[in-house]
């Protein structure tokens, strides 16, 4: 039996630190990981909460990131609950076992602490490894700060579990800004998030002996594709489950999760779209302009990245005039995925708002809210204009000459 | 240890089989006799994990399955760590209580083949056996990639002609010693550690009983010979194992805790090395003229390797 581990009503907890405690009340059975930074104090802790008897769990301590993730699935073919940690490389290494885990439909629970991917090596944070993931099967949630990352990952444990979803969730937060920054975060206490977590309940279990199940079997061309089929549905589907989930979680801590965040939406003429900490600075500025300058200034920010939630970000930014897509990651010769998505979205609108692609931040490069109140700048002159009157990918922070690529051919 | 009797012939025969026969592994493959053999050694219940390999490719086509117990296939490199996450899950469920049938007994094997084992798995296999997981590792051991057709992995013996390393005009074949998995493992921490062969039927039983009774990780080298990639008649495995054990090419011994060497099958007549070399075409070219040195150092290497053997059992160290 787990020891009771007393929170206070705020706590000063970093990103970390708030993804160990939920780990803990989850009472997750395995966790199989592999140290790397900035994600490495999620492992460290729970060993600690391990070795203290505030978890009655076994802790696996592998030999990698690959291992990490091959330990997990087997532990959860085994009919318990499991959970790990991981950044950049290391989430690089485990990618070939993360198609495994969602193909084999294994409620894992990965914290991805977000950094970007090498070469030049960095351990700084950018959302390089979040996106390398974004196929893989996997629900994806993100948080912009501690207390998200804190309430998300007790959320995870149950859409991950839920017997219409059963499929792994990863919780991503950004590498230092929100996993290294100590904040106020406000805990349920450990009855409470368990009750909220629920017992986990094994379902085709590898140790049930009375009823043997083949895990991991081999499909050609007969039914491969009828697998991937049901599992991209099974992800599509899990969105009025992810909404239920959050509800109740509302119901129980007053705090309000949607698939897609909205802010000063109401009336807003420009947009962006961002992933993470950069959502909050966003907030900030929006509410500056508006103050200072008129520019009738929003965000809208998926909260869950995958089941992408095309629908529910085309109503977000229906009625507005001008998007800036905001990617942290570097777009390896194409247009960034956000403007990608968000654009294909909007598409299928009448009113077609503008969009426009900002590549900021990469290897934890800062982003000013001078430079959020510039983006904002733009995109106004492009919704008076009725068209992008810049380039339409532009780096933003970037040092030496300006890069920008591609022109409208809208007029 | 807690040794079980071994069946005897008619028992092993009639015996309720927990690997099925309608299987896609090659007529003559030796792998599933020692798969049949390592389930019918125990009445224990049995959690199998399986690398990528001929034994995966051919025993888990969807919707068919040739297991009857509780079977996981990850990927190529990490069926030790799929076992080990799975008897980590069953300590944690065990202690909590939440095991829907907490009496019965449980044990935990790996499978791989060589390619799997001492190349792309070598990784995922140590740190199992470093960390201590109560599992038995078997490598399925037909020195190849077999599962592609035939390519050389660091358990391919010198000369072997494979499509990767092939001999031709100027070449011999592989230029490189097998690399030696059982002194690794020993050395890697396993608790028990042998080599069977499935002509050696009852010494394989033996050791699979030792290693399944043995708290912590073990490791067994089966050599498992293959039809077609060393090219021999599909009738011919158990004479071609035979050859094996009883040149001595494939001796058959055990490592306890690491130092306690056992030799468990002497054979009576010590046969050459040319004629277990003989008996496959992958080895045919070596008997040109120009290769001839490679079989007569290959003999050389065979004979120190016994000799050494036999030293270490005596010395008990």
């Amino acid at each position: 039996m787990a020891l009771k581990y007393e929170l206070q009503e705020v706590e000063v907890w970093d990103g970390n630190y708030a993804a160990s405690h939920a780990l803990r009340q989850a009472q997750v059975d395995v966790v199989a990981a592999y140290p790397i930074t900035p994600s490495t104090p999620v492992v460290e802790n729970y060993g600690q909460f391990v070795a203290d008897g505030y978890v009655d769990g076994e802790f696996v301590m592998v030999e990698s990131e690959h291992a990490a993730m091959s330990g997990c699935v087997g532990a959860a073919a085994s009919g318990g609950r499991v959970a790990t940690a991981t950044s950049s490389q290391g989430f690089a290494l485990m990618v070939e076992v993360l198609y495994q885990a969602s193909g084999m439909r294994l409620p894992i629970v990965l914290n991805l602490v977000n950094r970007a991917l090498a070469s030049p090596l960095n351990v700084r944070g950018d959302h390089s490894d979040m996106y390398l993931g974004r196929d893989a099967g996997w629900i994806m949630l993100d948080s912009f700060n501690a207390q998200e990352t804190y309430d998300l990952n007790l959320c995870a444990f149950r859409i991950g579990e839920h017997r219409d979803v059963r499929l792994p969730v990863m919780v991503n937060q950004d590498g230092f800004i929100t996993s290294h920054t100590a904040q106020n975060v406000r805990p349920l206490s450990d009855e409470d998030a368990y009750k909220f977590v629920g017992v986990y309940e094994p379902i085709d279990e590898l140790l049930d002996f009375a009823k043997p199940v083949t895990y991991g079997a081999q499909t050609e061309e007969d039914w491969h594709f009828e697998h991937k089929a049901r599992q991209h549905k099974a992800l599509i589907d899990s969105r009025p489950v992810i909404e239920n989930i959050f509800v109740e979680f509302e119901k129980l801590t007053g705090r309000k999760y949607n698939r897609v965040e909205s802010y000063m939406m109401e009336d807003a003429e420009v947009a962006i779209v961002a992933l993470g900490s950069t959502v909050e600075s966003a907030r900030v500025v929006a509410k500056y302009l508006r103050d200072n300058e008129g520019i009738k200034a929003g965000i809208v920010a998926p909260r869950v990245i995958r089941p992408f939630p095309f629908d529910a970000i085309r109503t977000a930014l229906e009625n507005c005039k001008a998007i800036g897509a905001m990617d942290r990651s570097a777009p390896g010769g194409a247009l960034g995925m956000l403007f990608n998505e968000v654009s294909a979205a909007v598409y299928t609108t009448s009113s077609r708002p503008i969009v426009t692609n900002y590549i900021y931040g990469l290897g934890g490069r800062d982003l000013t809210l001078e430079q959020i109140k510039d983006i904002y700048r733009e995109l106004k002159k492009n919704a008076d204009a009725g068209e992008i009157t810049t380039k339409i990918q532009q780096f933003v922070g970037l040092r030496g000459p300006k890069l920008e690529f591609f022109e409208t051919r809208r007029g | 240890m807690a040794i079980t009797s071994t069946k005897n012939l008619k028992e092993f025969s009639t015996a309720n089989d927990r690997f099925e026969g309608a299987h896609l592994l090659c007529p003559g493959c030796a792998h599933s006799m020692i798969v049949r053999e390592l389930m019918n050694c125990t009445d224990d219940n049995l959690v199998i994990a399986t690398n990528t390999g001929c034994l995966e490719v051919s025993t888990a086509v969807y919707p068919y399955t040739s297991w009857d117990t509780s079977w996981i296939h990850i990927g190529f490199e990490n069926a030790a760590t799929a076992a080990a996450g799975a008897e980590a899950m069953y300590k944690a469920r065990k202690r909590k209580g939440t095991l829907k049938n907490p009496d019965a007994p449980v044990k935990f094997v790996a499978f791989g083949g060589d390619g799997s084992t001492y190349d792309i798995g070598f990784q995922w296999l140590s740190g199992a056996v470093e960390r201590g997981h109560d599992f038995t590792y078997i490598c399925l051991d037909n020195e190849n990639y077999a599962n592609t057709g035939g390519q050389r992995s660091s358990s391919t013996p010198i000369g072997a002609n494979t499509t990767t390393a092939p001999a031709g005009r100027v070449s011999y074949g592989k230029k490189e010693n097998k690399k030696d998995m059982m002194a690794i493992m020993a050395a890697n921490g396993a608790h028990y550690v042998a080599q069977v062969a499935p002509n050696k039927w009852k010494n394989m039983a033996q050791a699979f009983q030792k290693a399944l009774a043995t708290e912590g990780p073990c490791y067994i080298n089966a050599i498992s010979a293959c039809t077609t990639e060393w090219k021999f008649d599909s009738k011919d495995t158990i004479h071609v194992s035979d050859l094996a054990t009883d040149s001595l090419v494939f001796p058959l011994y055990e490592i306890i805790d690491g130092h306690e060497l056992n030799i468990t099958y002497r054979p009576k007549n010590v046969i050459p090395v040319r004629d277990y070399l003989a008996a496959q075409g992958r080895f045919r070219h070596l008997f040109k003229p120009e290769n001839e040195h490679v079989i007569e150092e290959w003999q050389k290497r065979v004979d120190a390797n016994w000799e050494r053997l036999q030293r270490r059992e005596e010395a008990r160290v």
